[in-house]
């Protein structure tokens, strides 16, 4: 009677092992180091070349590239994120925050050839794993900034900065920079954005942060977009949010541009949601109440 | 009685330092971030106040030390936390402002806003050692048992602050309790009979 109950977990659990053995077996680690935050792994697995902050690099990946087709967009979440220029087609200056393998602003700089891009990057040895083996460079176009993003946004207000397009990529799903998912990060953002400046977000879909991230960031703009697949994507404005009908508009800009990243731009629109389909009843999340890496456990 | 309360008040001086600690890097991070340096200025101003604070708490110790004496030590220590709650934030938003590099920015910041209540904290150990030691013979026992108390509060103070108190209060309501609980206890150490102080 107990072996019955446990048979079917205990051959899951078999089941996930070896494949998780097999798809180890098959990748080769070109790189590792440790960095002042974390360790630092590069592996290849035939053409596809990941950076990653675990170990076992089945979960968790940062980026990953297609050695043969280098432009192609691997993850979906990429693809929706670059959802936010259906918001602001013709944004002239980004700041992307969180570099990991630094394919944001590889493709930015490539898609927009009018934009000025700061990049801002915790982790220095993010920064030489992005340049020796994912291709990112600096030039007189794309800036990089090695500091803390929160700190950066802060002495960029301070400086009285402006950007058109903001996108946050700096949260994983071991660890996530707390002083940077309250409604107080949230405003000094909206403060730095140009009128009618978008935000973009690569955040979680799953665990019981979704709630309060989700709430954080209606207290601050309001309504906004939400694009949920494994990752979620969340465009706001701090203006009133464009309609539908005009992303759908802006879209067809780029329908050919967006081919040779291997995915159409009818494919992101098609997530665009304004629906909440959160529990409004939890806490927003602020500088006084920040505890979300307890909140990212399991739903 | 009296020997339970000067336990009770290391114990829970330790577990007032780490709280204190780890909700300075909660405080800090929204201006200076959470890179490794901001944790390395945070855990040195602790470390150098409590370093001086062993060392003045012993030398106040020889003179006509007594439990309220001890009692104000305690009450000091929260006293000067209020600062914190009160210009905390001004006085973080001005020092970003001011210095550029984030490493000697929180560095200053956290001398400002934590090196007087930890350095008070860090006096309660040497003076309880030596209200608590009756002769030469017990004296190495007794500061064991005093440091166990101590830093096992320190452990307490660390592990339910970062488990669960920041699950369920906000920064500042953390602050406020801690507060309270320093009032009672020095308050009840005050008030009791000066009578059997050695």
């Amino acid at each position: 009677m107990r072996l019955k109950r446990w048979l079917p977990w205990a051959s899951a659990a078999a089941l996930l092992l070896v494949a998780m053995i097999a798809a180890a077996a098959t990748q080769k680690l070109i790189h590792s180091e440790k960095s002042l935050y974390r360790e630092v792994f590069v592996y290849e697995d035939g053409n596809t070349r990941c950076l990653c902050f675990t170990k076992l690099c089945a979960i968790g990946r940062q980026t990953c590239i297609d050695l043969k087709q280098p432009q192609r967009l691997v993850f979906e979440y990429t693809q929706m994120i670059l959802g936010a220029l259906f918001l602001k087609p013709d944004p002239h200056s980004i700041l992307i925050i969180g570099l990991g393998g630094g394919t944001l602003p590889r493709t930015l700089e490539k898609l927009l050839p009018e934009a000025d891009i700061d990049v801002v990057e915790i982790d220095p040895a993010v920064v030489g794993v992005a340049q020796q083996y994912f291709g990112f460079q600096t030039d007189e176009r794309v800036h990089l900034i090695v500091q803390d993003g929160r700190a950066y946004v802060r002495a960029a207000l301070r400086g009285g900065k402006h950007y058109d397009l903001i996108m946050l990529d700096a949260y994983e799903h071991q660890y996530i920079p707390e002083h940077m998912l309250t409604r107080e990060f949230l405003t000094e953002v909206r403060s730095l954005l140009q009128p009618g400046g978008i935000v973009a977000a690569n955040t979680f879909s799953s665990s019981h942060l979704y709630d309060n991230e989700s709430v954080t960031y209606s207290s601050v703009y309001g309504v906004f977009y939400n694009l949920r697949s494994a990752n979620r994507v969340i465009l706001a404005s701090n203006a009133p949010l464009p309609s539908i009908e005009e992303a759908t508009r802006n879209s067809r800009r780029f329908t050919t541009a967006f081919e040779p990243y291997g995915f159409t731009p009818q494919s992101v629109l098609e997530r665009f949601s304004t629906r909440a389909d959160w529990d409004p009843s939890v806490r927003v999340l602020t500088d006084q109440y920040s505890p979300s890496n307890l909140l990212n456990g399991p739903p | 009685m009296y020997r339970a309360l000067l336990y009770l008040i290391a114990g829970w001086s330790g577990y007032f330092v780490m709280g204190i600690e780890l909700l300075g890097g909660r405080l800090l991070a929204p201006y200076f971030g959470s890179s490794i340096y901001v944790w390395g200025a945070i855990i040195s101003v602790f470390m150098l106040a409590l370093s001086l604070g062993y060392l003045w708490g012993g030398r106040a110790s020889l003179h006509a030390p007594s439990l309220k004496r001890l009692a104000l030590i305690l009450l000091a220590a929260a006293v000067t936390t209020l600062p914190i709650l009160v210009w905390g934030d001004d006085l973080l938003e001005h020092l970003s402002a001011l210095i550029s590099d984030p490493r000697f920015g929180s560095l200053s910041a956290a001398g400002l806003l934590f090196f007087l209540p930890t350095c008070i904290s860090g006096m309660v150990s040497p003076y309880a050692v030596r209200l608590l030691v009756p002769d030469r013979a017990s004296a190495g026992h007794l500061a064991g048992k005093l440091y166990f108390v101590s830093t096992f509060g320190s452990a307490a103070g660390t592990i339910l602050t970062s488990f669960y108190l920041v699950l369920y209060l906000e920064v500042n309501q953390i602050l406020l309790l801690m507060l309270a609980i320093s009032a009672v206890v020095g308050v009840i150490a005050w008030l009791q009979p000066a009578a059997v102080d050695a």
